[in-house]
């Protein structure tokens, strides 16, 4: 019997071409970690052959990459007792409509979708295959929110939930109800590996990466070991990296320990990633209210060894101790020791940075993006795209009258300038 | 006299108006749950039909050897088999599931995997097969998921007495063992 070419007839489903929508519900040109997961990801997908477009709200269109589409500017709305900037509103959602039209998907991916956002919206307008990863997780207070309710509706519209961590997972599972298929972060391995290390001095380097005002990223148990570090390691040097108020923060500092302290404010990529690699050792002080930890992956990846916290998030990332050393989180004195200890042998930070090396390779975006590429061929229907869903849709038919019919003649789409 | 008399109609009014916009939401929600279990079950049974059409597909190209095509052979066929009777839902899950078994026994070294990728051909059917596999059971959870959140609207006691679900039945999880191969676990994503 000859064999048959089999693969007319079974294409890879990797290989598979899908048109995918993503939803960002943040300013595209705001810094952070949901941006920066769909920036990533969208670039990873279209590197394997996928059609993908991306919806978000921006400040400055002229911002946005060939691939994101204009879903307007985000407003500061007074929501839940804190300041949100949100993209809603007739206007927005006759964006949606028009992406969802036009766009012609086989699936759309929305983020955080938390109301009220743009990713929520969508939830509401389309009908079809969509999938939703949550991000972070979230107090009881909030999810039982008016907004949240509200948002539930739309949520069942949701055909596979992800979850980046096991925290975020939990919060769906405790609120929710149901389950979503845990895929962690993924971190972008040779941007890291390539990067050219910074300039540095001979003595040992210590970097702190976080807001320096945020009580949870922990600077300060790092700065109450500092002396510690500082009386076995005298020539040691510590960069701070992260926006924040540089004279609060050093306040309680003795002067004598300022000049080995280098801070660096809010860094791009590229800076980061010189940075982590030009450091022997990457602190992650973090005190709580982390749920990934995915600068642990980028120490990793930028093959410094890392010593973090002992919360459970981190101990996940690093393997239990195996990929990096753990120390009891808050405790200053502890930190201190350990430091010490890593940075006076370089053999034992050898081993974390290889076995973290190694760890990090199953969180790189080409490995993760195709576990989200598993869940898109579960969902999708071959023939059956994502369709703008107007029945029983208050908003929807809303948007239609007012949105279609100035959508349809004038706008450009990217570029388009709000006119509010 | 003639005061609160109005305002008692117009209580009535908002109460009847209010309870109007709660069904006909209910309605849509229900209905918007159908149509994604409806779409859920069409994929998990497209990919069910791709597993077995891969499994055979394997078991004839002459790669493995013959005992293993022939029970590989041999569950796909109870597949086909239990397919065809559609009134019998619960025999095709318990065909399907005995291919998961066949598949997971006959695939189950990662090493052997490795040396059969070696042979033409073979390397893409087992990554299809493995793909294949993984996706069947996250469809499965998926839709899963539909169901149970289906169920809950369509338990509460006004959608029973004013039958907002209509005629459509009450929704079936699909309760099967989808268990990828263990040596396939290295070639999937």
């Amino acid at each position: 019997m000859g064999k048959r070419l089999p693969m007319t007839d079974f294409p890879d489903l990797g290989a598979r071409r899908l048109r995918i929508g993503i939803v960002c519900p943040y300013a595209w040109d705001v810094p952070g970690g949901v941006q920066a997961h769909i920036h990533d990801l969208a670039e990873t997908l279209m590197g394997f052959g996928h059609h993908v477009s991306v919806l978000t709200p921006v400040d400055d269109p002229s911002t946005l990459p060939e691939y994101a589409v204009d879903g307007g500017r985000p407003r500061a709305i007074p929501y839940n007792g804190s300041v949100a900037r949100l993209t809603l509103g007739v206007k927005a959602t006759g964006r949606v409509h028009r992406w969802i039209r036009e766009g012609d998907f086989d699936v759309v991916h929305v983020h955080e979708p938390v109301a009220p956002s743009l990713s929520v919206l969508t939830c509401w307008v389309a009908q079809g295959p969509i999938v939703a990863t949550w991000h972070s997780s979230m107090e009881r207070s909030r999810v039982l929110s008016a907004g949240y309710y509200l948002a539930q509706t739309a949520l069942e519209k949701v055909s596979a939930r992800i979850a980046v961590s096991e925290n975020a997972r939990r919060t769906l599972v405790d609120h929710l109800g149901g389950d979503a298929v845990l895929i962690p972060n993924g971190v972008r391995v040779d941007r890291y590996a390539d990067a050219v290390p910074a300039t540095r001095d001979p003595g040992p380097r210590i970097v702190f990466l976080g807001r320096i005002d945020e009580p949870r990223k922990g600077l300060d148990v790092l700065l109450d070991a500092w002396p510690m570090i500082v009386d076995h390691h005298p020539d040691a040097t510590l960069v701070v990296i992260g926006p924040g108020d540089v004279d609060e923060a050093l306040k309680d500092v003795e002067p004598r320990l300022l000049e080995n302290i280098v801070m660096l404010g809010r860094l791009d990529e590229e800076r980061k990633a010189a940075e982590l690699t030009a450091a022997d050792l990457y602190v992650a002080p973090n005190t709580g209210g982390e749920s990934f930890g995915i600068v642990l992956l980028e120490a990793m990846a930028a093959r410094t060894a890392v010593l973090a916290s002992d919360l459970t998030a981190f101990e996940r990332v690093l393997d239990g101790g195996r990929a990096g050393a753990l120390f009891a989180t808050g405790d200053a004195r502890d930190l201190a020791r350990q430091a010490c200890m890593l940075l006076g042998d370089p053999d034992l930070r050898l081993a974390l940075v290889e076995e973290g090396n190694r760890r990090v390779a199953t969180f790189d975006w080409s490995h993760i993006a195709r576990r989200i590429e598993a869940v898109y061929d579960s969902v999708v229907m071959p023939g059956e795209p994502v369709r703008v869903d107007l029945r029983g849709q208050l908003v929807g038919r809303l948007a239609r009258r007012s949105g279609d019919a100035r959508f349809d003649g004038n706008d450009s789409g990217p570029g388009n300038v709000e006119h509010s | 006299m003639n005061g609160p008399n109005w305002w008692i109609v117009a209580a009535i009014v908002v109460f009847l108006a209010l309870a109007g916009l709660y069904l006909s939401m209910t309605a849509g929600r229900l209905d918007r749950l159908h149509r994604r279990i409806e779409m859920a079950f069409g994929t998990l049974d497209v990919l069910l039909a791709r597993r077995c059409a891969v499994t055979l597909e394997l078991a004839g190209s002459g790669v493995l050897d013959p005992a293993a095509s022939t029970v590989l052979i041999d569950s796909a066929h109870g597949v086909l088999a239990a397919v065809d009777q559609e009134a019998d839902t619960g025999r095709r899950w318990l065909a399907e599931s005995d291919l998961t078994r066949t598949l997971g026994s006959v695939f189950d070294d990662a090493q052997e995997i490795d040396a059969l990728r070696e042979e033409p051909g073979a390397a893409q059917l087992l990554a299809a097969l493995a793909a294949t596999c993984q996706r069947v059971s996250l469809s499965r959870r998926f839709l899963n998921d539909g169901v149970r959140a289906c169920r809950q609207v369509r338990r509460q006691r006004l959608v029973r007495w004013l039958r907002l679900a209509g005629r459509t039945p009450w929704p079936q999880t699909v309760e099967m063992d989808d268990t990828p191969p263990e040596g396939l676990s290295g070639i999937a994503a």
